[in-house]
């Protein structure tokens, strides 16, 4: 047991901080000091910067062109990452169906997908969720029929978040008897946004993007080739892909950097309850707040640590990922409300565009406070995507329990 | 960074483990907690045999060069039994004061026997009016020569009742929170002028008050240097609150398996209890309360066998979470388990009032939350 970083963890801290000051573009930094969303090329142009050092793929065996990081190193990594603003990677293709192809893919789908996502060529997509199935996943109706050399799909995917960039999609499709509600018809089928039959509509949330769609399918021919490992199974996949999901949905070295940031902004916050130059941060209720939040945080930051550590080992990880994700999820919605708290009057101004890149207009309030509201609203979602935490506690009654 | 346990480690934690639940079962530690002097002087001894006594202690002075991670490995397994032998008050709490401040010579009157399992110790640092404030000292030593005359109140001294000598915090200078002033001295409990009332807690231990009625000693029985003992004293008793952390963490683990596995076999309306959701989630709530815990325990261990300075906040940040789960399991635990868990027969409820002695001793839930934010 050594919680210090060894000389050579120290280095790479280093090297992480280096590359980091010189390569993250500035337009992508002020972007994310300024609360305006990022584009899809800032998100690929990024992505490609990082692939090109080969730091790309954190969680990938090296053989397939992961880093080959120790979980100190992926620590150190995500934490650098968080303190500069630097893009989280989108999760789909890189951490979520990449898992998935290089462990029950075939030789010929891993040549075909990996490289791809690795370099950030293709954009991919998630099909789970459908309009009427949400937590009871299993309950999906999307199917897939067998005709000749494919499949013919046909259904509606619900809360497809980046939908309207996407080259590619993941589906768990119905590929058994329709009327029965059976774990075992499920398949996992990877599906070529571009193919006839296909239509996206897109959902607006509460704070105003688009950032989450439907996507229609009608009589969507997909080749039998890209229906990965064997018909039935795809539930099997699934769960190992969730696991991964709800990891990364934790979301420590961000929540560690947005609760400093508001430590700070709170210094310069006049509160006038406890006299005409107190400042927010002297408040007593805000101070026994953001403390036990931080400790909170403390604690979860060497759950994820001792999970990474199990992972490294070679397993998948385990029930414990439903703690991360329950926790990581409630700090985050409890550092959106303080931000709110923050902002005081300024939390009330709402100029979407002033978000959107591009925007001359004059921008209401300061930055911080100007986003507060609107990320409190959109991210009531984090408790409830990926297996809404009455779900993963759930898992944990079951998996854990034995309940 | 390292997560993992070295060999030492895990044979330490299998050989605290083995006896607890072969030879620590509940109706001998219940009997135990009843009897006369509170624990088992065969027990004691088999500890010092088992080398658990010489745990906490430097190499130097003939101890295993125990790290923070030793003790918790050791403390999570005490905590599992709800031991009552006082390893926490003797070793840890009085081991550590003449470890940090003790001479040779005294370390070899005091330490070694001790970790022989010959000595009973206490450490007598809290008084009526200090609450948690550890400079706050009006028990008053004054040195005179060769003498040093000690009068004063020390209130709740844990092993009080059985020691044989008490280490004491003094003021020997200075007003009543200086942080200078304090010093540290130690007195036979057996001496002229020394009142104790002793008594049992209410997590089955024994403590007790002890005033100092003009108490002379000889000068050499001062520990350290005079006036500069206040770093020790806060050092012993984080010390102790990391011991006590690990300990509620064992116990935590205990209420949490008794209240599944009687949740699984106690039926009402013909099902079992297991199989309502709106006490599985309960459950579920109290495993990732344990599981939090665990996490900032071994956090708190590692940051204090560092040395880096960043001990007191990892301390704090511990003890306020760990604190908090322990309430929440402790509560829990006699909920899901109804009328029964209320009774004194079952030993969940005695699980739940050590987890709430571990809530007040060493600082307070709310005092580590606000130490922290202050640091």
């Amino acid at each position: 047991m050594n919680i210090d970083f060894s000389a050579e963890e120290l280095a790479f801290q280093g090297e992480v901080s280096a590359f980091l000051a010189a390569e993250l573009p500035s337009d992508i930094r002020d972007k994310a000091a300024n609360n305006i969303e990022l584009t899809k090329e800032n998100f690929v142009s990024w992505q490609k910067i990082l692939a090109k050092k080969g730091w790309a793929a954190t969680n990938w065996p090296v053989e397939f062109g992961g880093t080959g990081w120790t979980p100190t190193q992926k620590y150190i990594f995500d934490n650098e990452c968080a303190k500069v603003g630097a893009p989280e990677a989108i999760a789909f293709g890189l951490k979520m169906v990449a898992p998935v192809i290089y462990t029950y893919g075939n030789d010929e789908q891993k040549q075909r997908f990996l490289p791809d996502i690795l370099a950030s060529n293709v954009w991919w997509c998630q099909g789970y969720s459908e309009p009427n199935a949400g937590s009871d996943l299993a309950s999906l109706k999307t199917t897939a029929v067998r005709d000749g050399d494919d499949f013919v799909v046909n259904g509606t995917k619900t809360w497809t978040t980046l939908g309207q960039h996407a080259d590619w999609i993941f589906c768990l499709v119905r590929t058994g008897a329709a009327e029965v509600k059976n774990q075992n018809a499920i398949s996992f089928l990877l599906i070529d946004m571009k193919t006839p039959g296909i239509t996206l509509s897109p959902i607006y949330l509460l704070d105003g993007s688009p950032e989450v769609n439907e996507v229609h399918f009608d009589n969507v021919r997909v080749p039998a080739k890209n229906l990965i490992g064997e018909e039935g199974k795809g539930w099997t996949y699934a769960k190992v892909l969730l696991t991964h999901e709800r990891t990364n949905i934790a979301g420590v070295a961000k929540s560690k950097k947005r609760l400093q940031d508001l430590k700070e902004k709170a210094m310069q916050t006049s509160d006038g309850l406890s006299g005409a130059n107190a400042m927010l941060s002297d408040n007593f209720a805000w101070q026994q707040k953001i403390a036990e939040l931080e400790i909170e945080l403390l604690a979860l930051e060497y759950t994820e640590l001792k999970t990474l550590a199990d992972v490294s080992t070679g397993q998948a990880p385990g029930p414990e990922s439903s703690i991360l994700k329950i926790k990581g999820t409630e700090i985050q919605q409890s550092i959106d409300m303080l931000n709110v708290e923050l902002a005081g009057y300024y939390a009330l101004p709402f100029v979407r565009d002033q978000f959107v890149d591009g925007f001359e207009g004059v921008a209401i309030g300061p930055d911080q406070a100007a986003g507060s509201a609107p990320t409190y609203f959109n991210n009531r979602k984090a408790t409830i995507y990926g297996g809404s935490n009455e779900i993963q506690t759930n898992i944990i009654c079951k998996a854990v329990l034995g309940l | 960074m390292d997560f993992s346990f070295s060999e030492e480690q895990q044979m330490l934690q299998q050989s605290v483990s083995k006896f607890i639940s072969q030879d620590y079962d509940w109706d001998s530690r219940q009997a135990l907690s009843k009897s006369a002097t509170g624990f088992s002087a065969a027990n004691w001894q088999l500890f010092a045999e088992l080398g658990w006594l010489s745990i906490p202690f430097k190499e130097d002075d003939g101890g295993f060069g125990g790290s923070a991670v030793d003790l918790i490995v050791t403390m999570q397994e005490f905590g599992k039994g709800l031991l009552v032998e006082p390893f926490l008050a003797n070793t840890i709490l009085a081991g550590t004061v003449i470890s940090e401040a003790g001479s040779s010579e005294q370390k070899s009157a005091l330490l070694t026997p001790l970790m022989e399992g010959s000595l009973q110790l206490a450490f007598a640092y809290a008084e009526p009016q200090s609450r948690y404030e550890l400079a706050n000292v009006q028990c008053s030593a004054v040195i005179n020569g060769d003498e040093i005359v000690l009068n004063g109140h020390k209130s709740v001294v844990l092993n009080g009742a059985a020691a044989e000598k008490i280490l004491v915090s003094v003021r020997t200078s200075g007003e009543s929170c200086d942080r200078e002033g304090i010093s540290l001295i130690w007195v036979e409990a057996s001496a002229a002028g020394v009142r104790r009332e002793c008594y049992a807690s209410v997590d089955g231990q024994r403590a007790a008050d002890i005033w100092f009625d003009d108490v002379v000693l000889p000068a050499s029985n001062l520990l350290g240097s005079a006036g500069e003992a206040i770093d020790v004293i806060e050092m012993t008793i984080d010390r102790a609150a990391l011991a006590i952390c690990a300990e509620a963490v064992g116990a935590m683990e205990m209420s949490l398996t008794k209240t599944v596995e009687y949740s699984k076999i106690r039926k009402q309306f013909k099902v079992t209890l297991s199989s309502f959701q709106a006490l599985q989630h309960r459950m579920a709530n109290m495993f990732i309360e344990l599981a939090q815990a665990k996490s900032i325990l071994l956090m708190a261990a590692m940051e204090m066998d560092s040395l880096n300075g960043r001990a007191p906040k990892a301390l704090s940040a511990a003890k306020s979470r760990i604190g908090k789960a322990a309430r929440l399991v402790g509560e829990e635990s006699i909920q899901i388990h109804g009328g029964i868990g209320v009774t004194d027969e079952l030993d969940v409820g005695h699980y739940f009032k050590r987890l709430t002695a571990m809530q007040f001793l060493f600082g307070s839930t709310d005092h580590h939350t606000a130490r922290f934010a202050a640091s």
